[in-house]
């Protein structure tokens, strides 16, 4: 009786919160169906896709979304490539030197970058960085890289070594064994070590904000954050960038998952 | 596989590069620029001059940094409570629950923290603005509106802050709670224990280290919260949610001065050191326990 109770509460309590962390994004998606949208939360008078069209097909939208996809698929490239030569050698290799750098890398996940972007800032201005995509794949793979070789280590400690110890009786060395051998078997671990770099970069507002000048090089977030500084806010077209904006984010986490089921049983692994 | 001992660590040249260059370097000539005049334009920015302990000096004389340093801390605090509580008590009641219900309730949750900052902010923006959905809310209910990002902008941006990161808590506590074993739940629930004080009594002490991570990671990831802040209070108004973080950013970037705003990201980057090393302590102890069951 007590526990059928409880059960009931339980749900209750479940509803409310879903119900607050729902009507936020409830806000965002009636606001970009409806024509004249406002800050305050409304059924649209009538449904229309006009916001989605005006925002798609603006030049300047086009060209950030096309600059955050070349930064987010450049972190991606760069972190997936070191990560799994390093991952491989530090799964495969257990030494003094290779568990000291194993913890100094540990160490590293937990620093926040944020802290690092005005030394970084001078940095980039001295070697002629700033203001360049190129400058600001390389260092967002910095702060994204020492976790995801923490990742790529565990995902490659659950292939067995007897694989490539055939391997190597038959004569491959240790890059023929990591990219015939290892790298198909440990492939979802590579996406998904890919894609949360992918989205980490894809999201990233400060780094762009501080690092980045020219209006041609402006990424999603920033084009979105200038919505806010405009004269009249026009919520509609923001609701819809918003939209458009998340897609890639919320299509890729769901990817991901479906990796990580794939026979990884990862703990810990889900840190943003 | 032991004959060219040299070749495996070109492995680790490419991430090694990547990360002295852009993180350790960057990490060290904060300590050294914190001890400088470094300006952004004008003459300081050709020349370096050390001035010593000066921006530490200035530093702690400065009362907008003592107060930014109280607004972290409250920041921060609120944030792991509100995140913490909220995040095991969503794992602890999707325990055991029909699978559709954990399936919606779990995303719905995810949303939040898988959304573009930006995104989050937006929503966040919308929610608690004055003529906003949570006071439309209140007003159904006949609760008068209240101006949220004026009158209460600190406790605002705790509750945004709550929103976007409670998921990852939830994702830690519901991993935590699959490995209690549930047959000293079931005795104690014989023995006459209630559900509540089993949580305090059984689940809470079992999970004790998965608290403490939790904080941890949290608390690492608080500090450098920036984008959400600034995109929903600037920092405003009057200061009252200057953090250590947007007071860094003010200082270097609109004030100019990057050696002022250097010396404060110090203070941020040490308080990072000292929870990140410790986090790294008891991973790496856990290890060794693990070990030697």
């Amino acid at each position: 009786m007590k526990r059928r109770i409880n059960r009931k509460i339980a749900y209750l309590l479940l509803t409310v919160i879903a119900i607050l962390w729902v009507l936020p994004i409830l806000w965002m998606v009636l606001a970009s169906l409806d024509g004249n949208a406002n800050i305050f939360i409304k059924i649209p008078d009538q449904i229309t896709l006009d916001n989605f069209f005006r925002v798609v097909g603006d030049t300047s939208n086009q060209l950030a979304m096309l600059n955050s996809l070349v930064l987010s698929f450049g972190v991606a490239f760069c972190v997936m490539f070191a990560s799994t030569l390093a991952g491989y050698v530090l799964s495969r290799y257990q030494s003094r030197t290779t568990r000291g750098y194993l913890y100094t890398i540990l160490f590293m996940t937990t620093l926040p970058g944020t802290v690092l972007i005005v030394p970084v800032y001078k940095m980039f201005v001295m070697l002629k960085f700033y203001d360049r995509i190129g400058g600001i794949i390389i260092f967002l793979s910095a702060t994204t890289l020492p976790y995801s070789i923490w990742m790529m280590k565990n995902f490659i400690d659950n292939i067995p070594i007897e694989i490539e110890e055939a391997a190597a009786v038959d004569g491959a060395g240790y890059w023929q064994a990591l990219y015939h051998v290892v790298a198909p078997l440990v492939l979802p671990g590579i996406c998904c070590v890919a894609i949360r770099a992918f989205s980490a970069a894809w999201g990233d507002f400060m780094t762009p904000y501080i690092l980045l000048s020219s209006p041609s090089k402006a990424m999603a977030s920033v084009t979105m954050y200038k919505y806010f500084d405009a004269f009249s806010v026009s919520y509609g077209n923001l609701a819809a960038f918003s939209i458009l904006y998340s897609i890639p984010s919320v299509f890729l986490y769901i990817l991901a998952q479906k990796f990580m089921s794939k026979g990884f049983a990862m703990s810990g692994a889900n840190k943003g | 596989m032991k004959k060219q001992p040299v070749r495996k660590f070109v492995f680790l040249l490419p991430a090694t590069l990547i990360i002295a260059v852009f993180f350790l370097i960057p990490a060290l000539l904060c300590v050294a620029y914190s001890f400088t005049d470094l300006a952004l334009t004008g003459s300081n920015a050709k020349q370096l001059t050390f001035v010593g302990l000066s921006n530490y000096a200035k530093m702690f004389a400065d009362t907008k940094v003592l107060r930014a340093a109280r607004n972290t801390v409250v920041f921060t605090l609120g944030s792991i409570a509100g995140q913490s509580i909220l995040g095991f008590s969503i794992a602890y009641l999707l325990r055991e629950k029909r699978v559709w219900v954990r399936r919606v309730v779990g995303s719905i949750v995810m949303i939040g923290w898988v959304m573009p900052e930006v995104v989050a902010a937006t929503c966040m923006n919308s929610f608690f603005a004055d003529r906003g959905t949570l006071n439309a809310g209140l007003n159904l209910i006949g609760i008068k509106g209240i101006s949220w990002l004026f009158t209460y902008p600190m406790l605002t941006v705790i509750l945004a802050n709550i929103w976007r990161g409670t998921a990852f808590s939830m994702m830690n506590y519901q991993a935590a709670l699959d490995d209690v074993d549930t047959s000293i739940l079931e005795s104690a629930m014989l023995d006459g224990c209630g559900e509540i004080s089993s949580i305090f009594r059984i689940i809470l002490p079992v999970l004790k280290k998965t608290v403490a991570t939790n904080s941890m990671l949290i608390t690492l990831s608080t500090l450098g919260c920036f984008g959400m802040i600034w995109i929903l209070t600037g920092g405003g108004p009057g200061g009252k949610t200057n953090t250590m973080t947007v007071l860094m950013y003010v200082n270097a970037f609109q004030n100019s001065q990057l050696g002022y705003g250097v010396a404060i990201s110090m203070a941020l980057l040490v308080i990072g050191v000292v929870f990140g090393l410790l986090y790294t302590r008891m991973l790496g102890e856990g290890e060794k326990n693990e070990a030697q069951d």
